[in-house]
């Protein structure tokens, strides 16, 4: 047994180790002053113009939520709420139509990444090639942003909702099938091994084996993702791929004051509410399985 | 019931045993679920017809989509000057991310302490700040860039303060979250021997839950950089001010090469982040 350490060996290896965390801690925060300041100079941060406009910030806000039009004009909004929500009719088709992209584009992707995630898990029996190609498309798939998409989608497909929802398609199916293809590898092996085992094709052990094991993940996975894309399609007017976006857009750039809040306020709840019942089915699925 | 032997190798007996011990194998789809399923579908068609979708429309945009990636190849920048213009505004885009990212966690630390069950101040203020923070998360990034152009002109300082303010909402609720998931024994610890509040927060609660606030921040940075890419297309800086005026002017090589410049980038964000994360929490997979 070695001899044990004097108070004072103690004591000094204590110093020592404190210092070096000093030492270190100093280090690392000058290289991150100096990353910060890069930044800074890059992204051209301009503090004297930031104090100097910072107070149109808050003015701006307040603005939204004064009325510009009607016997109620230059007040409060709650005062007048059907002036405030005068386009309600027009705001709430586009709402839904806002969902319905989310909710093609969510159905279709995830069926897309349904078919590509057999092939990029690598215990399920893929060749490895097409395990590695199948990877790197839905990486590809999920990297680009969806408003890039939308943008080169809405110079082929035209102005409307179709390039929308093929830009969240795309998004969709490369963020679900890695979700996918990550809990097809962490399945269970001994049913697969049982059903092999008495002869099953590759179809009916995919049928009895796995698919009872994930199907509920991807589900869940699935109604998350849906509940993005709702948010996602809720901006893809502003590349003019349809949806709301479209007159939040024009709203804010023409100082619509009122309306921007309106239009806003439509949306936080929608989302609030799909968030809410979403994350109810969620537990309904994960709870029926358990 | 005979006991022969059928087709699979089972007896019928054997058979029924096994679908009566099995039920729920053997059992058709419910009514729920058909029905569950029917419905998905049926609003599928409803959504593709109600949104104007038409199988020659698609074919049509399909053959144009075509002909523009073609168009794509091989992807080049013109000259010097271009080139340089795009590798600018891909830095930009990265800092505005980092800055972005850094202004939140700064301003969403102090925040979630109040947003936090144990930590909290008064139960109105945590139940205003948790308010607060569900609406600025609920305005699309997008949106706020808008505003910030409208505040402090066009350029990537609108972009980091659009960053900055739609991640104070989504870094405070995942930062109180995590507060409150915390072990109190620490805590209780410090102040038992007669730490005052700052003091408990400060070693009792902040050694603990550094690495999983580290992480979360450094998810947020990847996923701002992605963000960072798309809001130049309203005007706040970064490269998709360039990817959406090479599109305008259908530049289609200059486009390719700027989706390339964009992949490059993301994964080596990501790439790094996910290095450091999981060197920070320890290989651990962080609780977002």
């Amino acid at each position: 047994m070695p001899p044990r350490p004097t108070v004072e060996q103690m004591a000094s290896a204590y110093a020592a180790e404190v210092a070096l965390k000093r030492r270190r801690f100093l280090v690392s925060t000058i290289g991150f002053a100096a990353l910060v300041v890069l930044a800074g100079w890059m992204a051209e941060i301009r503090l004297d113009v930031f104090f100097a406009n910072i107070h149109k910030f808050p003015n701006y806000i307040a603005r939204l939520f004064v009325l510009d039009s009607g016997p109620f004009a230059g007040h409060f909004v709650l005062l007048d709420v059907p002036a405030w929500f005068w386009g309600i009719g027009k705001w709430l088709r586009l709402l839904v139509d806002t969902l319905l992209i989310a909710y093609v584009a969510t159905f279709l992707g995830a069926l897309f990444a349904f078919i590509a995630c057999f092939l990029a898990a690598n215990n399920l029996g893929s060749s490895h090639w097409s395990s590695f190609a199948a990877r790197r498309f839905l990486e590809f798939c999920r990297t680009v942003p969806e408003l890039v998409f939308a943008l080169i989608f809405v110079m082929a497909f035209g102005l409307g909702p179709i390039a929308g929802i093929l830009a969240i398609v795309i998004h969709t199916t490369g963020a679900l099938g890695k979700l996918f293809y990550e809990v097809l590898e962490n399945v269970d092996q001994k049913p697969i091994e049982g059903l092999v085992a008495s002869g099953a094709s590759w179809t009916k052990t995919m049928r009895f084996a796995v698919l009872p094991q994930v199907l509920a993940n991807f589900l869940s996975y699935a109604l998350l993702r849906f509940e993005i894309n709702v948010r996602g399609a809720s901006v893809m007017g502003f590349v003019g791929a349809g949806g709301i976006g479209q007159d939040l857009m024009e709203a804010i750039r023409k100082f619509y004051y009122p309306d921007v809040s309106a239009i806003l306020v439509l949306i936080i709840i929608t989302v609030a509410l799909i968030d809410l019942v979403t994350e109810r089915v969620r537990h309904h699925f994960i709870t029926q399985v358990s | 019931m005979a006991n022969t032997e059928r087709a699979d190798g089972y007896t019928e007996i054997e058979n029924a045993a096994m679908r009566a011990r099995y039920a729920s194998v053997f059992a058709p789809p419910s009514w729920g679920g058909r029905l569950f399923a029917a419905a998905a579908l049926a609003l599928l068609v409803f959504g593709l017809w109600h949104l104007g979708f038409s199988p020659s429309r698609f074919l049509n945009g399909v053959g144009s989509l075509g002909k523009l990636i073609v168009l794509m190849f091989p992807p080049e920048w013109g000259d010097t000057a271009t080139l340089w213009r795009f590798v600018k505004s891909l830095g930009e885009t990265v800092a505005i991310a980092f800055l972005g990212t850094l202004l939140a966690a700064g301003i969403a630390l102090p925040l979630s302490l109040i947003a936090a069950r144990n930590t909290t101040v008064s139960r109105v203020l945590r139940f205003f700040t948790r308010r607060s923070f569900d609406t600025l998360r609920g305005v699309d990034t997008l949106v706020w860039a808008l505003i910030w152009v409208n505040v402090v002109g066009l350029g990537p300082f609108a972009g980091v303060l659009a960053i900055a303010i739609s991640d104070i909402g989504s870094l405070g609720k995942l930062f109180s979250e995590a507060i409150e998931a915390s072990d109190q024994r620490s805590v209780e610890g410090v102040k038992a021997s007669g730490g005052a509040k700052l003091h408990t927060i400060r070693f009792g609660l902040l050694p603990q839950v550094a690495p999983v606030l580290i992480g979360q921040c450094l998810y947020y940075f990847e996923s701002n950089t992605r963000s960072a890419t798309i809001i130049g297309i309203v005007g706040a800086g970064g490269i998709g001010l360039q990817l959406s005026e090479q599109i305008r002017t259908l530049e289609w090589q200059k486009v390719a090469l700027l989706i390339i410049m964009i992949l490059i980038t993301v994964s080596i964000i990501d790439h790094v982040s996910t290095r450091l994360r999981n060197a920070i929490v320890g290989g651990k997979p962080t609780a977002i």
